[in-house]
């Protein structure tokens, strides 16, 4: 039936991916290079934390054909109860953090039961702890920062993983990042190898050899541009390893377990899905309940970093999220998209940010630029996607 | 030659290199009723696409020639501007507007300002109405609260107020009970009279045979023949062998060699209230009971409670106050979710794929595992890819379902092709009982086929197999025996032998004068 042993290699899948490296470069050019810098890459990793940690919980939000608005004020509730604990009841990082995890389970099984057991809408439930959260946080803070926060709860913010760093040019190399790439870069090419094997076993079409290998040279390009730069400045930053371990899971939720597959069947057909077995209401509940913990997790990343509990805090965040998503080709009407679509996304803006920044433009300005790439990013997707049909 | 209002010559049209169309001739007579035949993706509804203007002149090759001048459409408005208007499968209603509005929707009685006249609004909706034989209906009331036979002549109706000349129909009647068809094809015939000539694409044969002057049928993208009635033979088999190319001697597969088993399958007492009102019972002590290889088909009327009846069996998907017991394999089974259906070896085939069967963005391979995962495709809920592609494939091979690969997406299948696969989809469930819900409607005649084979390996590997169906002739053709159900009670049980379709209607008929005598 399926002659065709080789297809090419569907740039659309990459087209995201390709912007970003685009827009990174052309940044480059206009900030002279300043984008490049070990201290900005690092920069980079630790601005954007939290949005990647929110984008990967709001790409399953997405995925239900919902959005949640109450993340940003769930980041701030949560960093505020961190920074109360530890400032007010002088009591150690853990018990704070464990306090901020579970309040974000408890707002998060709250809009969770509302939505899903009650039926109310999505958008209304989380308009509504939008509002709730940010005006406990300013109750809770009195309007007031709360700070400084510990040493060794900072270090989940702005701290870096043990290093061995050696003498190199005009500075030092850290040894362990460049370990851990030359890891990524084996299980990369394995993966790709295995990838193949699979496909020729089941008889499925495969890509051309040159295009693979040409795909396989920029990712390992790529992450060894990024390690070493983390390498030249102060080694791997703790949050690039949450941010690892988070995308690794739901990658994997998403994709291989059933959990996962059932949260894309709900929100590509929810009648279907519950005339499947599927219970539609509890994967509701447990998605915006999960959203509620990466929310607390993002939380305590951004006090980490500020080492310091604002109620100001997260302001906008959920906006950030949702749009990474969307500009990461995850459907507005739910039941499709990827975690590392989200992601890319996320970087996306971050790069955006980062490199406007660094040019000189005002957060204004900013905002214009970050919304007319979300509605050009999703313009060009609709749009794409109409014309294949 | 002037008695044809429509002329379509040497129409070819090509979707990125194949053509859907290729060479196609459709000749139309003014005042006539002309059907369009053809099997699913034969290219009827691309040939009334390039008609209506949807798509534009220059896309296709060939001319269109309509009342005597050659047309060039650029869109929907500049046909129906000339008087074309296509009625889709989809209503194009707005469920939450008055009857009024949706007549003029698009076509507003407006004052010179560009202000709605409601009164003319209301009073025009009134005469579009009387036309199509629902003069008695109040203007003012939702569309939504009207059945699907009504919204139907209401579409019509909104036909009727753009001064239409040329109606098409794309299958008008397919979700259309019976009573409420032959309704609908006597406001036809009514509308012929009244000068409008109408196209009329349909699989249901004998409506055609009923209705229409003249059918085209088109195979694979061509125009095959065209057969007139009074010149031609007109029967529902010589339409039939026009459309597969080959006289199908059987319609219904014959299945022998298959011995009936114990009772595997036995509903008691069962008791089901309407799920919005407690007071309202839908089904009253209905007892039904089905044999290891034994395909028992339900009759009956739409709204007789057929699929309610089979939804509130599958884990309570329909209704509320349920009683009644459930004994599969002669165990007495609590079924109150999907997911203890499924686990307790029952599956049910919705009559809607589209809605309740599939995820159409997803892709075959997807949809076919979605019920059967937790169970056979994953261990600790993770999921093990490699078996469902495999199942996938089997499945794709043995019940012949036509597409490039298991990775294509359901939604750009033809309807028996996602039939397929909704029946693979339950199939992989490994069930000892099989509802099948209307399981050919809107499919054609080759993959009705194709269905019935699959209802037969079936009943072969012993399962117990209930089919719903409102076509008369697929109960009496596949099923061993037939429970007839009107107004939510078994009205009667007819075997193999006896049952006939007067005999089904009979049924029916007795059992409302009982209702009436009762009441």
């Amino acid at each position: 039936m399926n002659n065709k042993k080789e297809v090419n290699l569907d740039m659309k899948q990459y087209g995201m991916f390709l912007a970003l490296i685009a827009i990174y470069l052309i940044f480059a050019i206009m900030t002279g290079g300043k984008n490049l810098s070990p201290a900005n890459i690092n920069n980079l990793i630790m601005q954007n934390g939290y949005v990647v940690i929110l984008a990967v919980g709001m790409l399953l939000c997405v995925l239900t054909g919902n959005v949640d608005l109450g993340v940003g004020s769930v980041v701030a509730v949560t960093g505020a109860a961190a920074g109360i604990v530890m400032v007010d009841y002088k009591m150690n990082m853990w018990v704070a953090i464990i306090a901020a995890l579970v309040i974000g389970v408890i707002i998060g099984m709250f809009a969770g039961f509302f939505i899903a057991y009650l039926g109310i809408p999505p958008f209304v439930v989380t308009l509504a702890t939008m509002l709730m959260g940010r005006g406990l946080t300013y109750t809770v803070l009195q309007a007031q920062t709360k700070g400084p926060l510990p040493e060794n709860f900072v270090f989940i913010g702005a701290g870096f993983l043990p290093t061995i760093k050696v003498p190199f040019g005009d500075g030092t190399l850290d040894l362990v990042s460049i370990i851990v790439a030359a890891v990524v870069s084996v299980v990369l090419i394995l993966s790709e190898m295995k990838n193949i094997a699979t496909k020729k076993k089941y008889n499925f079409a495969t890509n051309p050899m040159w295009q693979i290998a040409v795909k396989e040279a920029v990712m390992l390009v790529i992450v060894w541009f990024f390690f070493y730069k983390l390498a030249r400045y102060n080694g791997l930053p703790f949050v690039l390893l949450i941010m690892a371990l988070l995308v690794g899971t739901y990658a994997f939720i998403t994709s291989k377990t059933v959990a996962g597959r059932q949260i894309y069947a709900l929100g590509g057909n929810r009648k279907a899905a519950n005339l499947s077995g599927i219970d539609t209401k509890k994967v509701f509940f447990w998605v915006y309940t999960n959203m509620g913990i990466l929310s607390a997790l993002a939380g305590i990343v951004l006090s980490a970093r500020n080492a310091s509990s604002t109620p100001k805090a997260g302001d906008g965040f959920e906006m950030d999220a949702i749009a990474s998503c969307y500009i990461g080709g995850a459907a507005v009407a739910g039941g499709a998209g990827t975690i590392t679509g989200a992601v890319v996304g996320a970087f996306i803006m971050g790069i955006l940010n980062n490199g406007m920044s660094l040019y000189g433009w005002s957060t204004d300005i900013q905002k214009i630029v970050k919304g007319a790439v979300l509605l050009g990013a999703v313009t060009v997707d609709v749009i794409s996607k109409n014309k294949k049909g | 030659m002037s008695d044809y209002i429509l002329e379509m010559n040497h129409i070819t049209k090509e979707f990125s290199g194949v053509k859907a169309l290729n060479d196609v001739n459709l000749k139309v007579k003014r005042g006539e009723i002309h059907a369009l035949c053809g099997e699913n993706g034969a290219g009827k509804s691309t040939l009334m696409n390039v008609l209506s203007g949807v798509y534009p002149h220059g896309t296709y090759s060939g001319d269109i020639v309509y009342k005597g001048e050659t047309c060039n459409f650029h869109n929907l408005r500049d046909s129906e501007a000339k008087g074309i208007v296509i009625i889709h499968q989809e209503l194009a209603l707005s469920p939450n507007l008055s009857v009024a509005e949706n007549v003029f929707l698009g076509n507003e009685q407006t004052s010179a300002k560009g202000i709605i006249d409601w009164t003319k609004t209301r009073k025009k909706a009134q005469e579009m109405l009387e036309k199509v034989g629902l003069e008695h209906e109040d203007v003012n009331v939702q569309v939504s609260t009207l059945g699907v036979g009504k919204q139907q002549l209401i579409e019509i109706a909104k036909a009727m107020a753009k001064k239409v000349e040329l109606l098409i129909l794309d299958e008008p009647t397919a979700a259309l009970n019976d009573e409420e068809s032959r309704k609908l094809l006597d406001i036809m015939l009514e509308l012929k009279k009244q000068g409008v000539t109408c196209i009329i694409i349909s699989h249901k044969l004998n409506e055609i045979e009923y209705v229409c002057d003249a059918v085209t049928v088109i195979r694979d993208g061509q125009s095959i023949e065209t057969i007139i009635k009074g010149v031609d033979e007109f029967t529902e088999d010589r339409i039939i062998k026009g459309m597969v190319g080959r006289e199908l001697t059987n319609r219904y597969p014959a299945r022998e060699g298959v011995k009936l088993g114990n009772t595997i399958f036995e509903v008691s007492n069962w008791n089901v209230f309407h799920p919005d009102d407690g007071n309202r019972q839908m089904l009253k002590n209905i007892n039904i009971s089905v044999k290891a290889g034994e395909v028992v088909g339900l009759a009956g009327l739409m709204g007789a409670g057929r699929t309610e009846f089979a939804m509130s069996l599958f884990g309570r998907s329909y209704g509320q106050k349920i009683s009644g017991s459930v004994k599969i394999n002669g165990k007495e089974v609590e079924l109150k979710t999907v997911k203890d259906a499924i686990e307790n070896k029952l599956a049910y085939v919705s009559e809607d794929r589209k809605t309740y069967g599939l995820v159409l963005i997803n892709d075959i391979k997807e949809n076919m595992a979605m019920a059967a995962r937790p169970k056979f495709f994953s261990s600790h809920g993770v999921i093990n890819g490699n078996d469902e592609i495999v199942a996938a494939e089997e499945y794709k091979k043995k019940i012949n379902i036509k597409a490039n690969s298991i990775e294509q997406v359901v939604g750009s299948l033809s309807g028996g092709n996602q039939q397929k696969v909704v029946l693979a989809k339950w199939m992989l469930t490994q069930p000892d009982v099989l509802i099948l819900d209307e399981p050919t409607r809107g499919i054609d005649v080759g993959a009705k086929y194709e269905i019935y084979c699959v209802i037969n390996d079936l009943a072969k590997a012993g399962k117990a197999v209930i089919v719903i169906s409102s076509e008369m002739p697929e109960i009496i053709g596949t099923c061993d025996r037939v429970y007839v159900i009107n107004e939510g009670e078994i009205a009667g049980e007819l075997t193999k032998e006896e049952v006939t379709q007067e005999k089904i209607m009979q049924c029916i008929m007795a059992h409302n004068r009982k209702e009436d005598g009762n009441e």
